[in-house]
Parts: structure tokens; sequence; C-alpha cells
């Protein structure tokens, strides 16, 4: 049976899984697996589909539980805030793998490559001459009016003119299966972990289904994000030392910082750990001090030193910033690089990757109003219902109205806070995003979906196949982040087109 | 920037940070204190179920000296009436308000191993994870329904897979240094402590010594240390009371004896402070050679002239001075960063 399903010259015949009930609704939305009508499934899932048919059901619970306690056991878990007990809580997981055809990842790949080079190149722009400001392609007021634009490190060069070395891009695919850009994060994207442990995970599960698929590896990220760490380091020694800076065991991806080190065989640091001496950046050890050459950061600019930014801060080094302009050390991601995934700036991209690169992009944004734009602006105030509205600078799904999904005071309150402060929102067509089978309630059903590839910038910039495919596994939501009841998935990019 | 007070330098080749050297030596000793607790809880639970006829006085005297052993009786008094099997298992095994019950110290064990997750084996943070799994979701009422022993092994049994896998998966490097120095400084600590609880059981009216009671509570004692099958491997004879005491404190094979852990804690402490000189530096390295030169050259008649009980008070005293020197010495630190803080941090 199973080879007729495979041969490439029948045509495919519809395939019901037994764990879909017959009545799978892929709905008015792009389903990742079916067809429209949700009977057929698409040539790249037709293995896993036909798995799942020999699997029965009790033996698919019982490896998603195994899964579960492996997680549990082995501390896969993120601090969840305003929870009295500070409780750790696993990232929910779905057995359900998200996958995506060889040529249809190429695309993507190097949509994602033409994107953070432009990035790049506007970052270095923005913090030198200005150019594109001086020619009117972003108003100016834009930039020096951002949280994140950093002034004092204008004309100051970074180490090998790389501003981001690790970007984490999140995609969503709309109606008809596009794939867009949501938003870029150029500061401490986090979660390449999860894209990691999910992969292990998913090969304890199904170990034989991956030697037939021809998955791509994900497991290299870890030497790719040393090596680009590497490249950053001043010529001081041959044997340079580099460390990953935490804001502490209370963080809640305090798990990924331990798993990255690790990962790389690299020290994890706390601030009060480093000390800054001549400009110079050591560590305390029992041997007394060690210079530091690179420091992979996962604390915010503003917490990273009290003597030039937030003063109160105990997180971070004092005179780590002087150290930094001197040239002693490096820093990934550089600092100020927030100015560049502002969602306002987000708009102008397209236009960024025309007047750096002079090629069209290649990978399409989400069609987006800017509130500081007297026309968009009365559009948005007017439409504020039917729009999704989100404040520049917040992370992790807060900050966010969802016009359709809101109640009218939502809405209103929104519509005033838009009016008070227009550089700080924008608006968004609300995307139908796409849904994949995902196991809830005892059956397969559609769930929302986005993704989340690694981007790392060093010698050359390379993508790691795969990323963090997130599910908002509450039943209609579009919100995928963590915090928010929102699950993930593995994501496999496949040799092959099937 | 203050000068940072630094330690004795010594041939380096791996860094350790010093908060990683800290939290290595904390782990280490957290789950070895959670074993000698539950050791020490279940064979004096046991030990009583052999007295049945024991009257209500000796019974609270019992648990008396076993809250006095752990130097806990103020904070005990505190939050319990009185002390018997019960209210001991509880304030020993889960009150969290006791920093030294068998709860507190897995969950600052795992604490300290989850700080530090980067830097030890996958199998010990697991095994260290799954006792904190398995302690939250057990209680009192229950562990006492089921039969505590089947908790107790757990305990035991947790740790000796963590103290092997360590052995068995952790370079021989300065961390491990760390490891041994926590856990052996622990365990001498511990058996001084099993040791003292004889003498506030009571002081043997003289008709008593050698007999029934007397030798099941040495029994108990033996048990407290793992050591009651060592013993008698030494001594084929009955339990007699200063031999029993004689092995624990002065036995130079049994690894729980007072002697082999002091032996280890001399040389783990000479290693992380770099001592190599004849003549220590350190303060620590002088008082490690001296209580070992003590428990190499006095005899257990030396022993009972001073007094039990104040020849182990010393030496819990001179153990906790060690200790806080090494700690002091290889571990210099401003103040903690803010939990809020850590936690303020955004992701994205």
């Amino acid at each position: 049976m199973a080879k007729d399903l495979l041969s490439r010259s029948e045509q495919p015949k519809p395939i019901i899984v037994s764990l879909i009930s017959s009545t799978y609704d892929a709905g008015a939305f792009f389903d990742e697996m079916f067809e429209p009508g949700g009977k057929t499934v698409r040539p790249h899932y037709r293995r896993l589909a036909e798995r799942l048919t020999t699997l029965p059901e009790a033996d698919f619970n019982h490896r998603r539980a195994a899964v579960d306690l492996a997680f549990l056991r082995r501390g896969v878990t993120f601090t969840v805030y305003n929870d009295s007990e500070g409780t750790e809580r696993i990232f929910p997981f779905d057995l359900i793998p998200r996958i995506i055809p060889g040529k249809e990842w190429a695309k993507l790949e190097a949509g994602l490559i033409q994107r953070i080079t432009a990035l790049n190149l506007f970052l270095h722009d923005l913090y030198h001459e200005q150019k594109i400001l001086k020619d009117k392609i972003i108003p100016a007021a834009l930039i020096l009016g951002a949280k994140h634009f950093r002034r004092e490190f204008m004309n100051f060069n970074v180490p090998r003119d790389i501003y981001v070395h690790i970007c984490g891009t999140d995609l969503i695919r709309d109606h008809a299966g596009n794939y867009l850009v949501l938003e870029d994060n150029l500061r401490c994207p986090s979660g390449a972990s999860y894209m990691l442990e999910n992969r292990v995970a998913m090969r304890r599960a199904f170990p034989n289904l991956f030697a037939s698929y021809g998955v791509r590896p994900v497991e290299t990220y870890g030497e790719s994000l040393l090596k680009s760490l590497l490249h950053l380091a001043p010529d001081r020694t041959e044997k340079p030392n580099v460390v990953l800076l935490t804001p502490g065991v209370y963080n809640s991806a305090y798990f990924e910082h331990t798993f990255l080190a690790r990962q790389m065989g690299i020290p994890i640091v706390e601030g009060r750990d480093l000390v800054v001496q001549g400009k110079k950046v050591f560590m305390r050890t029992t041997a007394g001090l060690v210079q530091v050459d690179v420091i992979y950061r996962r604390i915010d600019d503003d917490f990273l030193d009290p003597t030039v930014f937030r003063p109160d801060s105990m997180l971070g080094v004092p005179g780590l910033v002087g150290a930094y302009r001197a040239g002693h050390v490096a820093l990934a991601n550089s600092i100020g690089t927030g100015v560049a995934d502002d969602k306002v700036i987000y708009a102008f991209v397209p236009k960024i990757i025309k007047y750096y690169l002079g090629e069209e992009p290649l990978l399409a944004n989400v069609n987006t109003y800017l509130a500081s734009e007297a026309l968009d602006r009365k559009f948005i105030l007017e439409n504020i219902a039917k729009l999704v509205v989100k404040s520049a600078n917040e992370a992790g799904g807060y900050g966010m109205l969802i016009g359709p999904a809101s109640t009218k005071a939502e809405c209103e309150s929104f519509r005033t806070q838009v009016a008070a402060n227009p550089r700080n929102f924008i608006a968004q067509d609300p995307i139908a995003l796409s849904r994949s089978p995902t196991y809830c309630d005892g059956e397969l059903q559609g769930r929302h979906i986005d993704l989340r590839p690694y981007i790392l910038y060093g010698k050359k910039v390379t993508v790691t196949p795969g990323g963090l495919t997130r599910v908002a596994l509450r039943k209609g939501s579009l919100v995928v982040n963590s915090s928010q009841g929102g699950g993930s998935k593995d994501t496999w990019v496949l040799q092959g087109d099937e | 920037m203050p000068a940072t007070k630094l330690p004795p330098s010594r041939p380096q080749t791996n860094v350790m940070l010093s908060r990683v050297a800290h939290s290595l030596y904390w782990m280490s000793r957290y789950i070895e204190r959670a074993e000698n607790i539950a050791r020490l809880l279940e064979v004096n639970l046991q030990l009583l179920l052999d007295f049945q006829g024991l009257d209500e006085a000796h019974r609270k005297e019992h648990w008396d000296s076993i809250i006095l052993s752990t130097g806990e009786e103020k904070l005990f008094e505190e939050h319990y009436k009185i002390a018997d099997s019960r209210t001991v298992t509880e304030f020993l095994a889960f009150d969290l308000r006791n920093p030294g019950s068998i709860l507190a110290c897995v969950f600052s064990a795992r604490e300290n191993a989850r700080m530090i997750r980067d830097q030890i084996s996958a199998e010990m943070w697991e095994t260290l994870n799954e006792l904190h799994l398995y302690l939250k979701s057990q209680n009192t009422t229950d562990v006492w329904a089921a039969g505590p022993h089947e908790f107790f092994s757990r305990i035991k049994q947790a740790s000796h897979l963590f103290q092997g896998l360590t052995g068995a998966t952790y370079s021989r490097s300065e961390g491990w240094e760390f490891i041994e120095f926590g856990k052996y400084l622990e365990r001498a600590d511990k058996t001084t402590r099993i040791l003292d609880v004889k003498y506030h059981i009571l002081l043997p009216n003289a008709s008593d010594v050698g007999g029934a009671v007397d030798t099941a509570q040495w029994q108990a004692v033996l048990r407290s240390a793992s050591a009651l099958e060592a013993y008698r491997r030494a001594h084929v004879s009955a339990i007699l009371p200063w031999k029993a005491a004689e092995f624990l404190i002065f036995s130079d094979s049994f690894p729980r004896s007072l002697h082999y852990c002091v032996v280890q804690i001399e040389e783990f402490l000479r290693r992380i402070l770099g001592e190599t000189a004849a003549r220590p530096k350190s303060d620590a390295a002088r008082a490690a050679r001296r209580l070992l030169a003590d428990l190499q050259s006095l005899t257990i008649t030396d022993v009972i002239d001073e007094g039990l009980h104040e020849f182990l008070q010393e030496i819990q005293t001179t153990l906790d001075k060690i200790g806080d020197e090494v700690v002091q010495i290889t571990m210099f630190y401003p103040a903690e960063s803010s939990t809020e803080e850590q936690q303020q941090q955004q992701q994205q």
C-alpha cells in the first residue's frame, strides 16, 4: 500500500489519517498538511501521514507522554512570571512536525540572508553617515526619536562591521501560503535551544521516520554560533575566551542560556562574575582574573553597564561599554541594534533592502500602517477594530491589540493611546496565519503556527535549516508566545521536496 | 574599581569561575546532607519500633536528642510543641522553614546545580532534578501512610547515584576538587553529629552499659552511618560501645569515619588552595593538618578522657572554620544581583 501512495506517476489517493477525525476541518486557512478541503495530504507530508495511519492512538499517546517526561526530567523548562511559586514549566510540545520542502526552504533562506545583509548595512549607515536619512528614504525624526537608537555609538566601528550576529526572524504564512516577515528580532532573540531540544525529542519518538525522510540536521547550530562569536575576537591571543552573559538563574530563559553555553563549551557568566580593569574585561576565577575576549550577551542594552545606561542596574558590568569602545572586547549582538527591529522601522525594511542592495525583497512584509504618518493614522483610528495594533517596542506578544478579537472598550483604549503617542504604534492587516494539524483533545485539529528561523552572521551568513515553529494551542488563538498559551513543534527542512 | 582580593596563584589549565566553584561545593554538600538526614531519621524511626516498651519520657528524650544533634533545637521549638516521631519527621524531612530539612537540602542542591547546569554532566543534573520532582510530589501524610522506608531509600539512592555518576562523568578538574571537598566536609560533620546523638540519648547508667538497650542504640548509631556491616567485618565480636565509637572516629578505611573524611578534606583543601609547601600558608590548611594529626595520633581512651561530646563539638567547630575560610579565599563577590531585575529582562 505504501508504495502506491509514494509513486509519483499515479494520482495521489486521498488519505484519511486515523488520528484525524474524518471531520478534520482545514477551515478557511492555509493548512500546512492538507490541500484545501482537508482530505488530500500534501506531497511532503505523505510519509508522515502514512506513519500516523499505522500508529495506534494509544501508542501515539505513549510517545507523547514519554517526550513530556523527558523534557521535565532534563529540565527543559521556562520560568513563568507573575506566578508566586516561580514555577518552571515545560514548553508544551506537539508531536506533529512542521515540514518544509527543500525548494521552499531555499527561497526562504535567500530571503533571510538578503534581509539580514541589508539590515546590517542599514545599521552601519545609521551609526555613521546616515545617508538613508539624508536621502529621505526614512524620516530622520523616526530614527532620532527611537527608543533603541544609541547616539553614544555614532561613528563607532563595531568589530568586523557586523552589528547583528544572531537574528531570529519571525515568519508567518497567509491564507494563500505566502511567507511573510512578521518581525525581526535583532537584540537577543531566544528559542534556539528549543529548536535543538525539539529535534532530540522527535528523534526519540519517531526514529525510523527520520531515516526515511531525509531531514536536514539542525545540530550544527551550536558550532556555527561559536564560530560566529570567535570571528569577532580581538587579535590578543590565539585562544580567545568567549563567554555567555546571562541575567541570572531567575531569568525565564536561563535554561536556554545554560543550554547554549553547554553546546559551545563556553562559561556562562553573570555581571558579578566580570570586572573591568584598564578597559579590559576579566572574569573572576578561583585562580584570579582571566581576560574575556567575546561576550555573547543575553542582557538588553539598558542593563549592560550601569555607568552608561541604567545606573540602577545590578545585572551589568561597570565599565563594560568603555572596554567595548576601546576594542578590547566584542559584544554579540552589538549595542544599538534595537533601532532596526523597532516595529516602525520594520515597515521600511523593503525600502531598506532596495536602497542598499538594489534588489527587490525576496520576502514580503505584512501590510503595515504607520500611526506617525497622517494618512495612515487617520485610517488606523477609523478602522481600529479591523486591524492588529502593536506598540513599537514591546516583545513577547505584549502591548498588542487584535481588533477583530477585542471588545469595544479595548479598541477604544488603544485608539486613545495611538492618538496620544503615534510614534509608538503601528497597525497591520490581520493575517489568517496558516494552520498545522496539532494533537488537541484526543484528535488532530488545525492550530495556527509561525516560524522563527535563526540566522547567524559570522564570516558568512548561515541560516540553520529549520527553526522554532510555535503553535497557538488555544482554539482559534493567533498568539503563539510561550507566555500566552503557545507551544512548539519540530521543524523539518527536507533534503528533497517530499 | 577597588582592587579584587585574589586567591593564591596556582598553575592553571582550566579556568573556573569562583561562583561556579561555590555552587559545585554547595551542591555537593547539600546532597550529602540530605542523605545523612534521611539515614538518621530512618534508623531512629526503626529503632523506636524495636523498643515498644519505652515510656513517654524516654521516647521524648530520644527525639529531643536527635533534634539537638542537628543543632536546630531553637527552630524546632519555635514551630512545634513536642518532639515525637511525627513532628521530628515533619521537621527534618519536609519543613522548608528548616534550612536543614531533606526537602530544603534537595531544593538547594538542585538550585545550585541549575545555576551551573552548563558545568555538570547531563546525568548529574537529571539525577538531582528527578529527585526534586519526586519530592515535590510527596508529603508527610502520604509518606507516613506508605511507610517511610520507600521515601528514605529514594533519597539515599539518589544521593549514591549522584555521587557515583559524578565520579563516572565529571572530569578530574578543579571543579572535582570542590565537589569532593564539600562532600567530605559535610560527611565528617554529619558523622560527628550521628555519634553525638548517642551522647544526648543517655549517658548510660553503669548498669546499662553493654545491656540490650545500649547495644541496640550503638547498633543504630552504626547504621545511621551505614557502618554496621563494615564494623562487623572489622570486629567480629559483639558490638562494644567504645569499639563502635572508635570505628566511626578512627577507622582508616571506612569512607564515613572521621579520620577517612579528614584525610580527604586535607588533601583536596591543599589542592584547592595550592598549598604545596611543608608548612601551610593558610589557617584552613593548618587547621586541617592539625585535625588530621589528632585523628592519627589520639586513641579512643584519650577521647573518653576528654569527653566524647566535647571532642566532637571541637571537631565540628574546626570543620566549620575550614569550610568558611576556603569559601572566603577562593570566592570574592560584590552584592547579589536582584531577582526582579533578572526576570524583567524582556525576551525577544
